[in-house]
C-alpha cells in the first residue's frame, strides 16, 4: 500500500531537491540497522527505507565444517535467541543421522521443548520489558532520556523487576538443560546430551508458579496499554498482510515442531499442514540493492503479493487454539478485539508476544511434572542422509535451517531463512506507513523520529541473525579521480553478472 | 639415583630416571606443558615447561631430576613467557573455542586459562589450512594443530605404526600423513589407535563424538588444569598435610603461589563426577 515510498522519483534525486534524514542506528533492537528518509522542500516523505547494514555470513563459513558442529556454531549468530538456532540446526542434523522428529526419543523431544519454552520466555520478556516498555509506558514521543529500562525501573519498579526476573527464569531453564545461559550445548545428532537431574528439575519447579502469575500480569499490562489507546494502537504502523507460522496437526499454537500454515488478509487458509522439508517450493528470496537483508515471498503469489509476516502475531492469528488454558482465554479475548478474522495491528505484536509468554510459562509448569525429563533414553540413530532441514518457531517467527553434506560428513551447502528476514517487507511497509501517515509534512524532531523505531521494534527484529548471503549482493565499485570525476566503474549484479566500463 | 629437588620452595622427591616435570607431577606440583604427556618419551618442543634450574633455563620435560636442584617455575618472568608462547600458538593456527567441540576438554584452552590469557596479543596469521575428513571415523582439523608431535609419537611408540609425521620448518611446518595420497583414509590408522585420541587440542578427533559430554561434565569444567594434570590422590594428601617445604626461606618471599581457579563454571555448576585426566 505504501510501496511507492520505497524509491523516490530519480528525477527529484538527480536534481538534488531532496534532503536526507537518517535514524542510525535504530536503537533497542538486536543488531544494527538504520532508517533513511528522503524529504522534499515541504517535508513530504518521498522515500523511506529500513536498511540492514551489517553482514554476518554464517551460510558461507559453515561450509567445509563437519555437520555435528552446526548446532553449536550457528547459535553464535545471536545472543538473544541462540537456542532457536541451536534447535533448528539440531532438527536438521537429526535428519542427517536418519532421525525424523517422530522418532526422536520422547525424553529428548521434551527436553528440547522445555529448552525452547525457556528461550521464548526469556526473549519475549527481554523484548517487552527491556526494549519496548519504555515506549509503551512513557509514550512514543517522550523525551529521549526517559526511553530506557532504567527509567522503567525508576518509575515502575514492580513492572521493571518482574520483567528482569521473568527473563532470568527463562535463562535458568536454558542453563539447566544446556549447561549455560547463553551458547550451551544440549542437542546432539539424534537427541540430547543430558537429562535433567532431580535437583535441577526441583530448582526450576520452585519458582514456576510465581512466573505464571507474573506472566499474567505482563499480559494484563499490555492489554490495558493497547485497549486504552484506541484507535491509535490499532492503526499505528498497521498493514494488512498474510501470515505464516507452524501449527500442530490439530491446529494448536506450536513453537517447536509442526506443519506450515499460511493465512491471507481475510483469514482464509492458503496453505495448511505443509511439510517444511518442501519449503524451497513454497518460498523464494529476493535480493535488493540497498540492504543486506533478503526479501522472502510465497512463490505461488509472486514478489509483489507474496510477502507475509511471521512471529507472535502470525502464530496467534493463524492457530485454531492454544493448548494451555490461561493463554487460550487470552487468545479468545484478543481475537474478539479485532472484529475480523485476523488482527492486523502491528502493535498487537506486543499483545500476542505476552500471550505467548504466558503460554510458555504454563507449558514449562506442565513439562516440569513429566518424568521423561529425567530419563536416560536420550539418543537414537538411523541411516545417514545427505540433506537435512530443520524448521522451528523462534521468538521472532518461523526459522529455516537447511544443510547438505558430502560423504565425509562435511557441510557443502547451507541456507538460513531467519525470522526477521521474513518480516523484511513488512517492516519496510510499516516504516513507510509511519512515514506517510505520521511524519510527512511535519518538521522532524528526535521524538517524532522515534515513531519509526517504535514501528520496527514491534517486530522485535534480530538484524544480526538475518544477513548471511555471500556473493549475491549487488556491488558497485567506482574509481574517482582527484577532481571527483568518475574514471572507471565495475558493477556486479545479484545474478553474478559483471558489467565493466566508465560512463 | 633418587633424592630431593626444590621447586618454588617445595621439596619434591624423585626416583631414578624421572625428569623434573615427572617428579613435580608425582608430588602434586603443576608445571604447564603441551607436548609432554605422562608415559611418553620426552620431546621438548613447546617450551611451556621452561624453568630455571640452578639459574639456567631448561625444559622441565627433558631435564633429568637431580639431587639438590633448585628449580624456579612460577616466577613472573617465566609466567609471562608462557603466556606469550600460548598466545603464539593461538595466532599461528585458527582456534575458535566458542564452537570447537574440544572446548572444555582441550588442554590448549585449559593452559590458556591457567596462563590468564585474556587476548591474543599478537596479530592473527589466518593460516590457510585444510581439513582432512576423508577417514570414515577420524577427522584432522589442521587449523588446530600445534605440532606437539604427540600423535607422531603415539603412532610410532604405542600403536607400532607410523601414520603421522611433522614436515617442513618454521612457518612451513605441517602435520603430514603417511599414505600414498597423503589422506588419512589411505593410511593404516584405526579409531582404536592411541594416536586417534592423544591430541591435546581439537586437531585429531574421533568423528561423531562431539558434545557428548554436557557442560558440567567436561574435563576442565570444575577443576583447572593445574589440578587435573596431577594425581587426585596426591592432591588430596597435599590438601590434608600441605607441601613439604625445602626450607629455602629466601625463595618464599619472591615466589607467587600456584593459584588455582581458572575454570569459568566452577562457581555456578553442580559438582562434577570424579574426573580423571586423559581421554
Amino acid at each position: 500500500m505504501y510501496e511507492y515510498l520505497e524509491t523516490a522519483d530519480p528525477a527529484l534525486v538527480a536534481a538534488g531537491k531532496l534532503k536526507r534524514v537518517a535514524v542510525d542506528p535504530v536503537s533497542r533492537v538486536e543488531g544494527h540497522g538504520k532508517v533513511t528518509l528522503l524529504l522534499d522542500e515541504d517535508n513530504k516523505v518521498q522515500q523511506a527505507r529500513l536498511h540492514i547494514v551489517e553482514f554476518r555470513g554464517f551460510e558461507k563459513f559453515i561450509q567445509g565444517r563437519p555437520y555435528w558442529e552446526l548446532p553449536v556454531m550457528v547459535q553464535r549468530l545471536c545472543g538473544i535467541c541462540p537456542v532457536s538456532h541451536h534447535l533448528a540446526a539440531a532438527k536438521a542434523i537429526d535428519q542427517l543421522v536418519g532421525v525424523d522428529p517422530a522418532n526422536l526419543p520422547p525424553a529428548a523431544d521434551k527436553l528440547r521443548r522445555l529448552l525452547h519454552f525457556g528461550q521464548v520466555l526469556q526473549s519475549h520478556a527481554l523484548h517487552f520489558f527491556h526494549l519496548s516498555s519504555p515506549d509503551l509506558l512513557f509514550g512514543f514521543e517522550s523525551e529521549i532520556g526517559k526511553r530506557s529500562i532504567v527509567s522503567v525501573l525508576a518509575d515502575y519498579p514492580d513492572i521493571g523487576l518482574q520483567g528482569v526476573k521473568l527473563r532470568k527464569y527463562g535463562q535458568e531453564v536454558i542453563r539447566m538443560v544446556s549447561g549455560k545461559r547463553i551458547h550451551g550445548t544440549g542437542a546432539i545428532p539424534g537427541g540430547m546430551n543430558k537429562a535433567l537431574s532431580q535437583a535441577e528439575r526441583d530448582y526450576l519447579k520452585q519458582d514456576i508458579a510465581q512466573i505464571v502469575v507474573w506472566a499474567q500480569a505482563a499480559l494484563q499490562l499490555v492489554t490495558k496499554v493497547h485497549t486504552s489507546h484506541l484507535p491509535y494502537y490499532d492503526n499505528f504502523a498497521t498493514i494488512r498482510s498474510k501470515y505464516l507460522s507452524l501449527t500442530k496437526p490439530n491446529g494448536a499454537l506450536e513453537l517447536y515442531h509442526g506443519g506450515i500454515r499460511v493465512k491471507d488478509e481475510q483469514g482464509e487458509t492458503l496453505v495448511d499442514h505443509y511439510d517444511y522439508c518442501d519449503y524451497p517450493a513454497l518460498i523464494r528470496e529476493e535480493v535488493r540493492s540497498w540492504t543486506y537483508m533478503k526479501f522472502p515471498y510465497l512463490t505461488a503469489l509472486g514478489k509483489a503479493d507474496g510477502w507475509y509476516r511471521v512471529g507472535p502475531l502470525a502464530r496467534v492469528n493463524n492457530c485454531d487454539f492454544i493448548d494451555t488454558p490461561l493463554a487460550e482465554a487470552a487468545r479468545v479475548e484478543f481475537k474478539l478485539h479485532g472484529g475480523e478474522a485476523m488482527v492486523h495491528s502491528t502493535l498487537a505484536f506486543h499483545w500476542t508476544r505476552m500471550i505467548e509468554l504466558l503460554h510458555c510459562a504454563e507449558s514449562i509448569e506442565i513439562l516440569l511434572d513429566d518424568p521423561d525429563l529425567l530419563s536416560s533414553d536420550l539418543v537414537t540413530k538411523g541411516e545417514k542422509r545427505h540433506e537435512g532441514i530443520g524448521v522451528i518457531e523462534a521468538p521472532r517467527g518461523t526459522l529455516f535451517h537447511h544443510y547438505q553434506i558430502d560423504e565425509n560428513d562435511i557441510v557443502t551447502k547451507a541456507n538460513l531463512i531467519v525470522s526477521t528476514t521474513s518480516n523484511n517487507t513488512a517492516m519496510n511497509e510499516s516504516v513507510r506507513q509511519v512515514a506517510a501517515e505520521y511524519l510527512s509534512g511535519r518538521e522532524l524532531t528526535e521524538p517524532l523520529l522515534n515513531n519509526l523505531e517504535v514501528a520496527i521494534r514491534a517486530y522485535d527484529p534480530c538484524l544480526s541473525c538475518a544477513t548471511h548471503a555471500v556473493g549475491k549482493m549487488p556491488l558497485q565499485l567506482e574509481l574517482v579521480d582527484a577532481e571527483g570525476k568518475l574514471v572507471d566503474k565495475l558493477i556486479r549484479h545479484s545474478n553474478g553478472e559483471f558489467i565493466h566500463g566508465s560512463e | 639415583m633418587s633424592g630431593t629437588l626444590c621447586i618454588d620452595g617445595i621439596a619434591v622427591p624423585f626416583s631414578d630416571g624421572q625428569t623434573i616435570i615427572e617428579a613435580a607431577r608425582s608430588a602434586g606440583v603443576y608445571i604447564p606443558y603441551l607436548c609432554h604427556r605422562p608415559g611418553y618419551a620426552p620431546y621438548g618442543s613447546c617450551k611451556l615447561c621452561t624453568v630455571k634450574v640452578n639459574g639456567r633455563t631448561n625444559t622441565a620435560c627433558t631435564l633429568p631430576a637431580a639431587d639438590g636442584q633448585t628449580v624456579i617455575s612460577n616466577s613472573p618472568d617465566l609466567q609471562h613467557d608462557r603466556q606469550r608462547i600460548t598466545q603464539m600458538l593461538f595466532v599461528e593456527g585458527n582456534h575458535f573455542c566458542p564452537s570447537c567441540e574440544k572446548s572444555g576438554n582441550c588442554q590448549l584452552q585449559a593452559v590458556a586459562y591457567h596462563q590468564n590469557m585474556l587476548d591474543n596479543h599478537y596479530p592473527h596469521f589466518y593460516a590457510q589450512r585444510e581439513l582432512d575428513a576423508s577417514h570414515p571415523d577420524i577427522l584432522i582439523d589442521h587449523d588446530r594443530c600445534i605440532f606437539c608431535n604427540l600423535c607422531v609419537r603415539a603412532s610410532k611408540e604405542k600403536d607400532g605404526k607410523e601414520v603421522f609425521g611433522i614436515a617442513g620448518r618454521g612457518i612451513h611446518k605441517r602435520l603430514i600423513v603417511n599414505s600414498p595420497s597423503g589422506k588419512l583414509k589411505d593410511s593404516d590408522i584405526s579409531v582404536d589407535d592411541e594416536a586417534a585420541h592423544v591430541c591435546p587440542t581439537g586437531a585429531i578427533l574421533v568423528k561423531r563424538s562431539a558434545y557428548l559430554a554436557p557442560i558440567g561434565e567436561r574435563i576442565y569444567d570444575h577443576h583447572p588444569i593445574s589440578e587435573v594434570a596431577c594425581e587426585k590422590a596426591v592432591l588430596d594428601t597435599q590438601a590434608a598435610k600441605g607441601h613439604a617445604s625445602c626450607d629455602q626461606a629466601q625463595l618464599a618471599g619472591q615466589v607467587p603461589q600456584n593459584s588455582g581457579s581458572d575454570s569459568h563454571y566452577a562457581a555456578s555448576m553442580p559438582p562434577a563426577p570424579d574426573i580423571k585426566h586423559g581421554r
